[in-house]
């Protein structure tokens, strides 16, 4: 699970276990301290358990890595119960000796001290765990649990110390929970004791909607993203979203794409978009923009290049028939599966969530091609600027994957929509905007290529309109020292310079 | 029967009159100072509270250290009476005589823990 470091390597790298966590391993640059203890802290239902086991789970089955659980709140069956339902049931590898899970019950009334005493209890009974299965991996969640049953915290605290020297020489790789303090990270100071790496999560409600984040407090001898970072629990398991971006090292492709618009691809320096390009068409309502994402769908799929259609305003069935007015019919690419539309209302989860469940969706089913239609509902449900950053991170992940990528955006006033695209147009490559024009009783249907990275481009704004057979872009045509549209061209076709180019005909698509 | 009689006979000193059997273990990790200081004070609480009516087997987690998760162990030395139920444990070397003996019921309990 190599993933691309995000900086230079440190001078002397720290060795790192990888938690198989998405995200999470990337902020870190390549996972946990190996061998060493990091402390997973946090408030009441913040995830800590969660990630914990993640670890362990992906330790044992991607890396060949066996893991102890040390419960000290809940039982073995809860456990279980609970991790199940995030498809993370311990017990098929409890039974193949992957796993090892122990519950240390404390309950303070059955305890009483009597004299001194020390922790070899738990050093005996978590190495026998180790010896048993071979572990690499051990996660102790929350062993402040003993201070509620153990009254004497010298001898507490110098035994934890004692237990987080113990780990390091067994050279296992150790998650330690802690509970979020009044004053400190932790409660009874974990973090005096844990300095190789510290992780905070958080849980907190903005604005109506629960977010999560996560951040790298300390991550002694290696780089690590400081920020915050938003993370999110399904029914997957935990995935980290690094706000971060990823650096813009991706390698850019020479090769273009149709537009799925002949005349389109002509404007665009005769050969359409780049691939792993991000294209921007924006415009108000009535523009043509899912009529251009479309076209643009159409053509990946009869280049037999599978397509994912992120459908924010009307269901699938809606799409697919709407289009069919145009000449355009997707039911048989659906139907082979070429074309896959996921459709969603924006609000039903917030941003984060629906940009998470879009970076699951692009890495399971690897589209060549992705269009978000449209992405100005979504960014409506947003709450705050990083909400940006996370689309740029979207992009981003994309470009990595050479995914060509069309994203739709609603704007409301016709006349400038580059102050209300939302301050997402610096992301894309190429950015059109579709535009109503409003003369003499008559709306006409505009196009122009703001910009175009990377190619020559038509300057020019054309007219265009949606046919039976498909979008066609009208020649340009003067008159006069003037363009003319709509029924004024039609007026003058006898006398224009160019006639209007007629039916390049399309194929049928089957 | 037989014991609640021998407890009248044997021990004037009263306290609740419950003269019932104790099943108790010591959990211990190999013959350390405080291992043999538990066992001590143990055996000297058992003769002069408990003569004859008690149980006691001692386990070394260091020979046996998979029994140490039935008995919820992670301190010690820790002794666990199993009988008379409700289980209690005492965890230390029992050198806290009265605590030793309030965590056994053989002393009414005054105000809480500690």
């Amino acid at each position: 699970m190599a993933k691309p470091a995000m900086r230079p390597a440190p001078v002397r790298p720290v060795p790192k276990s990888p938690t198989g966590i998405q995200g999470l391993d990337e902020i870190t640059g390549g996972g946990l301290p190996r061998g060493r203890p990091t402390l997973v802290c946090g408030g009441p239902g913040c995830g800590k358990t969660i990630l914990a086991m993640e670890f362990l789970i992906n330790g044992a089955r991607q890396f060949d890595e066996p893991g102890v659980f040390l419960s000290f709140e809940e039982s073995i069956d809860d456990l279980t119960a609970n991790f199940a339902s995030l498809g993370l049931d311990p017990r098929p590898l409890s039974a193949r000796k992957k796993l090892s899970l122990d519950y240390v019950r404390v309950e303070p009334n059955e305890i009483q001290e009597t004299g001194g005493y020390d922790l070899d209890g738990l050093f005996i009974r978590l190495e026998h765990a180790i010896n048993s299965i071979r572990a690499k991996r051990v996660v102790l969640d929350t062993i402040e649990t003993l201070f509620s049953g153990l009254t004497d915290t010298h001898v507490l605290r110098a035994e934890l110390r004692r237990l987080f020297n113990w780990l390091r020489t067994k050279g296992v790789t150790a998650i330690v929970t802690g509970e979020r303090g009044e004053s400190g990270m932790t409660r009874h100071g974990l973090e005096e004791y844990i300095t190789d790496c510290v992780i905070l999560l958080d849980h907190r409600v903005v604005d109506q909607n629960a977010t999560r984040r996560l951040r790298v407090v300390k991550y002694r001898g290696s780089t690590h993203g400081a920020n915050e970072s938003p993370f999110f629990i399904d029914e997957s398991g935990l995935s980290v979203l690094p706000i971060a971006s990823l650096g813009l090292q991706h390698r850019v492709s020479p090769a273009r794409l149709s537009t799925g618009v002949p005349d389109l691809d002509e404007m665009l320096g005769s050969k359409g978009y780049f691939r792993g390009s991000s294209i921007l068409v924006s415009g108000s309502a009535g523009t043509g923009k899912t009529s251009l994402a479309g076209y643009f769908t159409e053509a990946a799929c009869r280049r037999r290049e599978s397509a994912l259609y992120f459908a924010f305003e009307e269901s699938a069935a809606q799409i697919v028939r709407n289009l069919r007015s145009i000449g355009l019919d997707l039911e048989p690419l659906l139907r082979k599966g070429l074309l896959q539309v996921h459709a969603a209302r924006p609000t039903t989860s917030g941003l984060e969530g629906h940009l998470n469940a879009m970076h699951r969706l692009i890495e399971e089913k690897k589209p060549r091609v992705v269009v978000v239609d449209p992405i100005s509902n979504l960014i409506s449900v947003g709450t705050s600027i990083e909400v940006k950053a996370m689309l740029a991170r979207l992009i981003d992940f994309m470009k990595v994957k050479e995914t060509t990528a069309l994203f739709t955006s609603l704007t409301m006033d016709d006349g400038h929509p580059e102050g209300s695209d939302l301050g997402i147009s610096s992301f894309m490559d190429t950015w059109l905007v579709l535009r109503n024009i409003e003369m003499n009783g008559e709306r006409t249907r505009t196009l122009d290529v703001v910009k175009s990275r990377g190619m020559p481009h038509s300057n020019q704004v054309r007219e265009f309109v949606l046919t039976r057979e498909g979008l066609k872009l009208l020649e340009v045509m003067r008159h006069e020292g003037r363009v003319l549209i709509g029924s004024q061209r039609a007026a003058h076709a006898s006398d224009g310079p160019v006639a209007p180019r007629r039916s390049r005909k399309r194929a049928p698509p089957r | 029967m037989s014991a609640k009689s021998a407890r009248r006979a044997g021990k004037p000193r009263k306290i609740k009159a419950t003269p019932a059997f104790f099943d108790l273990r010591l959990y211990i990790a190999g013959q350390t100072a405080r291992s043999l200081a538990a066992l001590a004070n143990l055996q000297r609480i058992c003769d002069e509270h408990l003569a004859g009516r008690y149980r006691l087997e001692v386990i070394d987690l260091l020979e046996r250290p998979q029994l140490a998760r039935g008995d919820q162990i992670f301190a010690l030395p820790t002794l666990v009476r199993k009988l008379p139920v409700p289980i209690r444990k005492l965890v230390g070397d029992l050198s806290d005589t009265e605590r030793a003996l309030v965590g056994l019921d053989l002393r009414p309990r005054s105000s809480g823990r500690s």
